[in-house]
């Protein structure tokens, strides 16, 4: 049999790609964030509970209505999406003139409320949500066996990060709104509606984690829990990546996406803390972070 | 962070409002003295002992948001380690009580200098993500270590005999202590607030560009005031191993964090006795709460979501804030 150090390469390989998808939710959440702190100056602890929400609505939808995933995979992010500008109009946009900290409080708040209403309703237990029959089965690579459904998440969650990026970097709406990070008082002053701006903004950053919750549904358990424990991974990462960058931030993802596949091939023990670790040499080594700007 | 704890002083404040302020506060502090030692013969005793636990832990946390403006994510780590160490010290090592609390204390303060000195690297909401994270490390820590039992915890703590010689598995013996200890902790926040140390902590909050132009190593300071909380927080979580006589993972989880945070907003937020009341709040709500089955999660959260948007000074500094808080001469915060 091949190995690699020592491995036998199909378990190396399994890990390789479980860490690639991994990496997939750490880029797409950790893009989330950024796009919503570039503008509103807001962590969004919420972000892990968005997610969440996806992942029910797409379970639900499934329960009640029989609509399938590729349905769900455009509706959940659109009903989220739609959710957090609605929170964003009504509360989130008081606090914008105060310290930042608030903004995280308050979020941190919508998260425990949102998560104990769907514990309180559904109970702690996660639930299944099968793989879509055209996405069942597998490929045999030759090298290893690719399951079709992990192939289809890398690939789309690839796509959903350039598309962000391409939206922000090369779209008039995009212009608007690095603009408006830069200087907001001057955009305004151009006769560009920043208000409600920022309430797209929110919504587009709800919108991709509750889409990163739906491509999660069937390779996860469908919880009420499964959002906050990924996020405080994911702000890890945030930290790593630093802010600055929404390529950064899509790059740093994968990067400890994969790091920590591997440190579960030659180390079990460390994975859960291996991305904490990062954090920690590279705040020793690079405080402001790999891709950031600001001290 | 400035306007999350500024203390200004009101332009018209005269001597006489601010004494009567002082005198108010002393006579609310003795008749909360006396209350609190005659409190266990009117309500139950554990729950009392919860109480002051907690409160400790909102003081400690309070410590280092109302006067450095540091916010952290990751108390729940100090609380928690130190109710292991503690449980681990008196149960393995058959220390006396009192010693297997130091030890808590020295352990959540080596744990503070280890997480300080990685925080205070980055500022404001970086430093909130960084402590969230490390602070979730070390719930991995507890969840694989040996010593901590994995998820049963250490089950079967003896609370022991103080200095050899009061026996504290008496209720009434455990709660002087833990009132005791309660006290001693105020009082060295308060000498600790009031220290030359605390008013130059006071300064890097409300400037730090100035602070570091006028000499001071503003690093050193942070990283003082944060192993002065996580110390704090450690007395508070030591202690709390001995009133429940276990020490379990839930005291290490981000929920903790999230929780001390809470007592703290709601109380108010660099007042020295608000987060005394937030936590007799919070406390009291869950009490209320764990006999219905309603989730605290949702109230915990709602209630969060109102402090944010409606009293961030908390009911303390809204009371100072308030025509009569500023009439009877308290300061009152922008």
């Amino acid at each position: 049999m091949t190995t690699i150090f020592g491995i036998p390469l199909q378990a190396f390989l399994g890990q390789l790609l479980i860490g690639l998808i991994n990496g997939s939710f750490y880029a797409l959440l950790s893009l989330g964030l950024a796009v919503i702190f570039g503008l509103l100056r807001v962590i969004n602890f919420a972000h892990g509970a968005q997610y969440m929400l996806g992942a029910f609505v797409a379970l639900l939808l499934l329960q009640y209505l029989g609509v399938n995933y590729w349905l769900a995979l455009l509706i959940a992010p659109l009903v989220v999406g739609l959710f957090g500008a609605l929170i964003e109009r009504t509360m989130l946009s008081r606090l914008y003139d105060l310290d930042p900290l608030y903004g995280l409080l308050f979020t941190f708040g919508l998260a425990l409320t949102i998560e104990g209403t769907f514990r309180y309703l559904y109970g702690a237990a996660g639930q299944p949500y099968s793989v879509p029959p055209s996405l069942a089965g597998g490929t045999n690579l030759g090298f290893m066996f690719l399951p079709n459904y992990r192939g289809w998440v890398v690939v789309v969650s690839l796509v959903a990060c350039l598309g962000t990026w391409l939206l922000i970097e090369k779209t008039k709406l995009g212009s608007y709104l690095r603009a408006a990070t830069e200087n907001t008082v001057l955009v305004q002053a151009f006769g560009i509606n920043v208000p409600l701006l920022l309430t797209l903004t929110y919504g587009l950053g709800a919108a991709l984690a509750a889409f990163a919750g739906v491509l999660a549904a069937p390779i996860y358990q469908v919880s009420p829990l499964m959002g906050t424990n990924l996020i405080i991974v994911v702000f890890a990462v945030v930290v790593v990546g630093g802010m600055g960058s929404i390529l950064g931030a899509i790059v740093t993802g994968y990067m400890l996406g994969i790091a920590e596949g591997l440190t579960k091939v030659f180390y079990p023990e460390a994975s859960n803390i291996v991305i904490f670790v990062i954090m920690a040499i590279v705040l020793l080594l690079r405080p402001a972070g790999l891709f950031g700007k600001d001290a | 962070m400035a306007d999350m704890a500024e203390t200004t002083e009101t332009g018209g404040r005269t001597e006489a409002h601010s004494a009567m302020a002082s005198s108010i506060r002393l006579g609310f502090l003795l008749v909360g003295l006396a209350a609190l030692a005659v409190a266990p013969a009117f309500l139950y005793p554990v729950f009392l002992m919860k109480l002051l636990c907690f409160a400790l832990f909102a003081c400690a946390f309070n410590l280092l948001i109302g006067y450095t403006g540091l916010l952290s994510f990751g108390h729940a780590a100090f609380f928690g380690g130190a109710a292991y160490f503690t449980a681990h010290a008196v149960k393995e090592w058959h220390w006396t009580p009192e010693l297997g609390v130091l030890f808590g204390v020295f352990g959540a303060a080596v744990l503070g200098l280890v997480i300080g000195f990685f925080a205070i690297r980055r500022q404001g909401i970086y430093f909130a993500m960084i402590t969230l994270a490390l602070s979730q490390m070390f719930y991995f820590f507890c969840l694989q270590a040996e010593f901590t039992k994995g998820e049963d915890g250490i089950q079967g703590v003896p609370r022991g005999h103080l200095f050899g010689l009061v026996d504290l598995s008496v209720s009434t013996n455990m709660y002087y202590f833990t009132l005791a200890v309660f006290v001693i902790g105020l009082l060295i926040i308060w000498r600790f607030v009031n220290s030359p140390f605390g008013m130059i902590l006071k300064s890097i909050r409300e400037n730090e560009q100035r602070a570091v132009s006028l000499g001071y190593s503003v690093q050193y300071y942070k990283l003082g005031a944060f192993v002065m909380s996580a110390a704090l927080a450690g007395l508070a979580g030591g202690v709390k191993a001995l009133v429940f006589q276990f020490a379990t993972l839930t005291d290490v989880t981000w929920q903790m964090s999230g929780e001390v945070i809470l007592m703290t907003l709601l109380g108010g937020i660099g007042t020295l006795i608000g987060p005394v009341f937030g936590a007799g709040l919070v406390v009291t709500l869950q009490n209320y709460l764990a006999t219905s089955d309603f989730p605290v999660t949702i109230v915990t959260g709602v209630v969060f979501m109102a402090c944010v948007l409606l009293f961030r000074r908390g009911v303390v500094g809204e009371f100072y804030a308030s025509r009569l808080g500023r009439r009877l001469g308290f300061e009152h915060r922008r």
